[in-house]
């Protein structure tokens, strides 16, 4: 084979995978672009280099671009997990496959999940043959070690990544700082909630303090500070209202005084978790703070989820609250982010307002909503192709497009299951290795 | 009209309730359940899966006196409060194998941490159901979601956690109130990590699997001398042993009165865990939490051993590394007994939707899982399972009215459980919240007025 012919099979492979500049056109399916033009049958999707080009009905396709027919399928958005460790855990209980969390006198605010994601994790595959197509992965507090280093209030930076394959993997780094309020705050800051409040107060008022009095901290010539020079310059993002505190919280005063103290500080919140969220909705809406709710939580797990309840979700949105689905405990399974909406419309959203908490709210809740969230002209083209209705837990995508391209629809997992399939018994199932 | 309770101990079914001082000298902590009352009502123009494995559309079930007196179309109502179901599904009672509910409660504080007996590697002496809290709010969620029996199970730290207790979920000011009548004991074993790395840590055995093997070996040795010395007295034959619960416990199981439940996710372990049982003449009755079960799905149908299993948790630890969404699927696939169960109190609020997501996954592959057959993992091979299959688990004529009706598919995500019926009695009622019961812990709660439900 020629140089040539190679480089020309070459060329043809990227196509079929939809890498590249190639146009794509998606045909025929009803698609809920969770943007402006709402739902549309018989819609086309044009994708030009990654982006969506157009989306609409009767819309012209490119004399060259490679069809791709969806009659009678359902396109959505991909799906955007707020919460989690996604690239960050490998195996739970193997203390040296999980990076989420810092303990030790060494940093807080500062700790950069980001220097640990690995794209290669088998979860991030698992996720996305599920339609998760971007993730929040996010530092959490945990139990102290055996040397009995303790995490932090403050738990450190966290980005939003993609799932796809272009070695481009951060959407955002340093999206959000995260704090740990209510039950977990007062265990890692010395046994009271209060505590955890006043950790945060010393960091924010000594990250104001740095800045002012920069060149004297560098000379040496100024007070000790609560937390390291390295943390007070993560928190100046903070203290300027470019990145939010993301506030583990599920208890209703919690929130109160969290809506409190981000007014007092002017300053940008996120509320995760968010049990008893519906009992300060209106207090939420006007305060603009969003919530990434644990959407089926219903029971008293600790004494801050006392009030827990499965309409929440329909609550807080009716207030007027932007609601994203997701949970920090759901890394592996980021993939019930689906049963979560549609459970949520069990308990009275309604569907359009469910799919928008799993894939535009959360873009908005991260600041990234210009270029993912919605199936509209000049976003990243990130949606999937399903059999049937997505919230449903018997359908499942059938192809998922990150950034314009086709990623395979194999994982570790559906390696096992074909291997298991099979039905030829006369080796070992380690000889099925097709 | 007859009380349930007189028919049932009529038809023999039932001895606990009502029982004389002499039976209760016999059995300690014998069951006190007695049924809530009911009235005769017909069930009129729902989907019906039995549990047996059979659809029927368009058709109603016969409650009368708590058991099911007829299922299929048209029944004529008589006097029976009929309760239109047109639209609407009917299943036999969700069941679950695995639960927590009152020995890992809600609230999950310290002071309610009562699953697992951390002080020896084989405590078959415990019994889970005197760790049952029955305020546990979880029960009444759990009812929202269609559950009408669920046998409590001790942790998983130890080689033999203790016995398990099947109850009928209803409410109770002792564990008493909520147990099944003459529903067979769960002796709880638990492999691979949990028993080793526990008792590893502490510099005690076991702290391998092969010092697990060894800890169930050195216990059925044991336990097989206890039981030959016990028979013998019985027959005369020498003087019987001083009485021992931990020995007891294990003799019940090689009498045949008790049956395992093996928490056990790999299958190799679970490969050996069979050999132990033919070492020693046992049966495994399920492995809990296999999630490579579907490695050796037709290993489990020559045994006759249940898997019961999660939809789609993985990862969390090294032996559920391999845990796919389609094991169910290839159980179900090879007649292996399938079972969803829950392990968790919010995954038996929606074990018909842990199914639904098994039923997904095989879709994807092709393989078609019917509704009618699906609802047997949560329904009839449960209640197998747990040796009760005689008398629930299927909407059959004669067996317990425990009746979920659902406002669509249970494999639907939009549908929720509507009306609950134990023993012909309606518990729960989604749009009637005075009908349903609300444990102490809750009240001036949210969840009081229905918010977790």
């Amino acid at each position: 084979m020629s140089d040539s012919i190679k480089f020309l099979a070459l060329v043809v492979l990227l196509i079929a995978n939809g890498v590249g500049a190639q146009t794509t056109a998606i045909t025929g399916a009803t698609v809920h672009t969770v943007g402006p033009a709402g739902t549309l049958t018989n819609a086309t999707i044009i994708v030009d280099g990654g982006r969506i080009t157009a989306v609409g009905v009767d819309i012209e396709i490119p004399a060259n671009a490679n069809r791709v027919d969806a009659t009678g399928k359902i396109v959505t958005p991909g799906l955007f997990s707020p919460l989690g460790q996604l690239g960050l855990s490998e195996v739970g209980a193997v203390a040296g496959t999980n990076d989420a969390t810092q303990r030790g006198d060494a940093f807080t605010a500062s700790f950069d999940v980001a220097e640990a994601f690995n794209p290669r994790s088998i979860l991030i595959a698992i996720s996305r043959v599920d339609g998760i197509t971007r993730a929040g992965i996010t530092p959490r507090a945990g139990a102290p070690d055996s040397e009995g280093n303790v995490s932090h209030v403050l738990s450190g930076l966290g980005s939003v990544v993609h799932l796809g394959d272009s070695p481009e993997h951060f959407v955002k780094r340093g999206a959000v700082v995260v704090a740990n309020f209510g039950e977990t705050g007062s265990g890692v800051a010395g046994g009271s909630r209060a505590g955890a409040i006043q950790i945060l107060r010393a960091a924010l008022d000594d990250a104001r303090d740095y800045a002012r009095n920069r060149a004297a901290v560098e000379r040496g010539d100024w007070r000790d500070y609560s937390v390291s020079i390295t943390d007070l310059k993560a928190l100046q993002a903070v203290l300027a209202g470019n990145v939010p505190l993301l506030f583990n919280v599920d208890r209703a005063s919690d929130i109160s005084v969290v809506l409190d103290f981000v007014e007092e500080y002017n300053i940008r919140a996120i509320v995760a978790g968010g049990s008893e969220a519906w009992m300060v909705a209106d207090h939420l809406a006007a305060a603009g703070v969003p919530v990434i709710l644990n959407g089926i939580n219903n029971l008293p797990g600790n004494f801050d989820r006392i009030n827990a309840r499965l309409d929440s979700a329909d609550i807080l949105v009716e207030a007027g609250v932007k609601v994203a689905f997701g949970a920090n405990a759901q890394t592996h399974n980021a993939r019930l982010l689906t049963q979560t909406a549609g459970i949520s419309v069990a308990y009275g959203l309604t569907w359009d307002q469910a799919l928008e908490a799993i894939t535009l709210a959360p873009a908005e809740i991260y600041g990234v909503e210009k270029s993912v969230g919605s199936i509209e002209p000049g976003k990243d083209a990130d949606f999937v192709i399903w059999t049937d209705d997505p919230l449903e837990l018997t359908s499942y995508p059938e192809q998922v497009y990150i950034q314009g391209t086709a990623v395979s629809m194999a994982s570790r997992q559906t390696l096992l299951r074909d291997r298991y399939l099979r039905t030829d018994r006369d080796k070992p199932a380690a000889f099925r290795n097709k | 009209m007859i009380k349930p309770i007189s028919l049932l101990v009529v038809m023999g079914l039932l001895t606990a309730c009502d029982s004389s001082p002499d039976d209760s000298d016999v059995k300690p902590f014998a069951s006190r359940y007695a049924a809530l009352p009911s009235e005769t009502t017909l069930l009129q123009g729902a989907t019906i899966l039995t549990g047996t494995g059979e659809r029927l559309d368009d058709a109603d079930v016969l409650m009368q006196d708590g058991k099911i007196l007829a299922v299929g179309a048209n029944l004529d109502a008589g006097a029976a409060n009929v309760v239109d179901a047109n639209g609407m599904w009917i299943t036999p009672g969700v069941i679950d194998v695995h639960s927590h509910l009152g020995n890992y409660p809600s609230p999950s504080v310290n002071a309610h941490s009562d699953g697992n007996e951390l002080s020896s590697p084989n405590t078959a002496e415990v019994w889970a159901e005197h760790s049952v809290w029955p305020q546990d709010p979880g029960f009444v969620t759990a009812l929202a979601g269609g559950v009408t029996t669920l046998q409590i199970l001790p942790g998983s730290a130890n080689l033999f956690g203790g016995r398990g207790v099947t109850l009928k979920n209803v409410p109770g000011q002792s564990v008493m109130d909520m147990k099944f009548p003459n529903a067979p004991h769960g002796l709880k074993m638990a492999c691979g990590e949990n028993p080793k790395r526990f008792y590893g840590s502490q510099g005690r055995a076991p702290s391998t699997r092969m010092g697990n093997v060894a800890g169930y070996r050195a216990a059925w040795i044991a336990a097989s001398d206890y039981r030959d010395k016990m028979n013998a007295a019985a027959n005369g034959e020498g003087e019987a042993p001083i009485r021992d619960l931990q020995l007891e416990t294990l003799a019940g199981v090689l009498n045949g009165e008790i049956l395992v439940h093996n928490h056990c996710y790999r299958a190799d372990e679970m490969s050996v865990m069979l050999e132990i049982a033919k070492e020693f003449g046992y049966k495994v009755t399920a492995f809990h939490h296999g999630v490579e079960a579907y490695k050796i799905a037709d290993l489990l149908r020559e045994n006759d051993t249940c898997a019961a299993i999660w939809a789609d948790w993985y990862g969390f630890k090294m032996e559920a590394f391999d845990g796919i969404r389609e094991n169910a699927a290839i159980l179900d696939r090879a007649d292996a007994c399938t079972i969803m169960h829950s392990d968790d109190d919010m995954g038996i609020q929606r074990l018909n939707l842990e199914s639904a997501k098994v039923i997904g996954a095989a879709a994807r592959v092709g393989i078609d899982i019917p509704p009618e057959r699906a609802i047997r993992w949560i329904s009839y091979n449960a209640a197998k399972a747990l040796g009760i299959e005689e008398v629930t688990g299927t909407l059959e004529v004669g067996k317990m009215a425990d009746v979920t009706i659902w406002d669509g598919s249970p494999f639907s995500v939009y549908s929720t459980a509507q009306k609950v019926y134990i023993d012909g009695a309606l518990i729960y009622d989604r749009h009637d919240p005075s009908v349903n019961p609300v444990t102490d812990f809750t009240l001036g709660t949210s969840a009081q007025h229905g918010g977790a439900q």
